[in-house]
């Protein structure tokens, strides 16, 4: 194997079950970055490669992905627990419940507090704000908030990674706000603090455990909205309102406005900007950009899942119907607050936390996973003799072999990673030769044999396979 | 060694992405495939827009990548003035698709760490580009 492909050095939330996977090619042809190939029957990750967005999660007929998460009971190991509810958890309740009566049933769960992730939502907005009031900034600055969306701009894109806004994701700096007001104001020492985010996707759950851009972890887990929603649900219907304070929300509008497409740039007061969801569009608009088109746009808000996160696949309700909500929630408060009014609340926002707190503290390395060997020279040899493989292919893309593409089935072939009898197009001509020549040597006798037997003889020996035996005979 | 054919607007943009696939595929830096995948889109939209048909040819060392565009077309008469930008000789209902803007080959000249263009008129053209790998 020339590229070994390294396991264990990234963390995935999404995972294959082996057993309710019947190694059809269906997620291997909507895998966005070709990450996955169906061996021994079985739908495998390639991990370098799987940026969590979940896709394979939605199109899996037979529900064999799965996003893992934490569980509830895991806050049990803390002594003080805070849960970072994702601004999509608002989107979940369907007859205008209000967003208190959700947090409320988060402190119901056994948590001790509620910090928004909404409300740091607002704040990274501010900061996004003065990030375009710099003349030096690259264009179009890139929405960093949707960690698969981080994670395919390193696997397919890396040269774009310098575009990607420096903003702390607002779940991080939710996490650091809380951990320091339960440190700093409560006095609770760090290590008995368990932060958990309530996520609506598994791109969010690997974030948590292996955060990119960042070297040091504030959160300890994340548990799937799904997990929590049907006692959560039985909480927010059912409790009086007295059991219900609204001193755990205090996130605007703005910043709830995030759990769907179109919140983030509303919330920055970017003026020419474009908002994407859904990987593949996502993918489009990279490659527009690829081409050095969109170089006047100052913003793109990019997220992989349609609706943006409230079309997670750890929601519970449609998509459609939750971002419906988020958008009534986000222009409830003050519905015709002006975009000077909204810089001037994340202004003073902002003076609330430290700038170390803003921004990410590692650089976001690229992943370059297509290079075929990591000597220049042999992986140019490597793709000349791809281009020839993949002449030699039928070009059908059928995925028998396990891979999306016949080209993709020519890159494994080139990094040892299949052979070329793995299609079956090839293996069938491999067959078809062999029984050509099973025939060509069945017709052929020992000398001996050459007169008595019905086989070739002078007269009737057209072809010349059996000439030699013909001649030894006569 | 890839074919355009002039006036597929629907197609454009092919090329360049497999360019760029293979860049990526034989380990070239990303600022390279960067600058080069502009150059080469902005290359094959000279062809689409102006000549009946090209080729783009790739040839990667480990130290340049050198790309040729090779078409069949009108040829360029002025050299000069056709690298000044907001030059262009590009018809109203290309412009009116939003090509054409005359930034093509100032683009693909700030994009190159070499270009160089020979032109017959009523000929074609072919321009060489060159990227340092350092």
């Amino acid at each position: 194997m020339s590229e070994p492909e390294e396991t264990g050095k990234y963390f995935h939330s999404v995972q294959l079950i082996e057993d309710k996977c019947k190694g059809c090619v269906t997620c291997i042809k909507h895998c966005p970055t070709e990450a996955i190939r169906v061996r021994d029957g079985k739908a495998a990750i390639l991990e370098v490669r799987c940026v969590d967005c979940g896709e394979c999660v939605r199109i899996c007929p037979n529900q064999a992905k799965a996003a893992v998460a934490d569980t509830l009971e895991s806050i049990s190991k803390f002594r003080y627990k805070i849960a970072l509810p994702a601004p999509a958890l608002y989107g979940q309740f369907r007859g205008g419940v209000k967003p208190e009566r959700i947090l409320a049933g988060l402190i119901h769960l056994g948590f001790d507090d509620v910090f928004e992730v909404a409300y740091a939502a607002e704040i990274i907005s501010g900061r996004i704000r003065e990030i375009l009031q710099q003349p030096d900034r690259p264009m179009p600055l890139l929405s960093s908030s949707c960690p698969s969306i981080v994670r395919l701009i390193q696997v397919r894109f890396p040269e774009y990674i310098g575009n990607i806004v420096p903003a702390a994701s607002p779940m991080r700096l939710a996490a650091r706000m809380a951990r320091k007001h339960a440190t700093e104001t409560l006095g609770i020492p760090d290590e008995d603090i368990g932060v958990f985010f309530i996520s609506p996707c598994p791109g969010k759950v690997s974030a948590v455990a292996d955060p990119v851009g960042y070297s040091k972890r504030f959160i300890n887990g994340a548990i799937p909205i799904a997990e929590i929603y049907t006692k959560l649900h039985s909480f927010v219907y059912n409790a009086s309102d007295k059991d219900v304070t609204d001193h755990l929300c205090k996130a605007s509008g703005v910043g709830i406005g995030w759990g769907r497409c179109g919140g983030e740039v509303l919330a920055i007061g970017a003026h020419r900007h474009i908002s994407v969801d859904g990987i593949h569009h996502v993918i489009q608009i990279m490659e527009e950009m690829g081409r050095g088109k969109l170089l006047d746009m100052d913003y793109i808000e990019m997220l992989a899942c349609v609706g943006g996160c409230v079309g997670g696949v750890l929601n519970v309700d449609n998509p459609f119907i939750s971002r419906r909500r988020i958008r009534e929630l986000a222009s409830q408060d003050s519905p015709s607050e002006s975009d000077a009014a909204i810089a001037e609340r994340q202004a003073q926002l902002l003076q609330t936390v430290t700038p170390d707190m803003l921004g990410l503290d590692e650089p976001i390395e690229p992943r370059p996973t297509l290079c075929l060997h990591s000597d220049m020279a042999t992986a140019i040899q490597k793709m000349e003799q791809l281009e020839e493989i993949v002449k030699t292919l039928p070009g059908i893309d059928c995925g028998a072999c396990g891979a999306p593409h016949c080209r993709a089935l020519a890159e494994d072939i080139v990094r040892d990673l299949a052979v070329e009898t793995d299609c079956v197009f090839k293996l069938r001509e491999r067959v078809h030769e062999l029984a050509d020549e099973m025939a060509e040597l069945a017709a052929k006798l020992p000398p001996a044999m050459g007169v008595l037997g019905k086989g070739p003889t002078k007269d009737d020996d057209k072809g010349n396979s059996s000439t030699a035996g013909t001649e030894a005979g006569s | 060694m890839f074919r355009i054919d002039g006036g597929d607007f629907a197609g454009a943009g092919a090329v360049s992405s497999k360019i760029k696939k293979i860049l990526q595929h034989i380990g070239t830096k990303p600022e390279i495939i960067r600058r080069a995948s502009i150059a080469t889109y902005e290359a094959e939209m000279n062809v689409v827009i102006h000549a009946t048909m090209g080729e783009i040819a790739l040839d990667a060392t480990p130290s340049i990548v050198h790309i040729r565009i090779l078409d069949e077309g009108p040829g360029i008469p002025d050299i000069d003035r056709a690298m000044q930008p907001g030059y262009s000789t590009a018809p109203d209902e290309i412009r009116e698709m939003g090509f054409g803007a005359g930034m093509g080959l100032p683009n693909m000249e700030r994009c190159a760490d070499k270009l160089d263009i020979k032109s017959v008129v009523g000929i074609g053209t072919t321009v060489d580009m060159v990227f340092r790998n350092e």
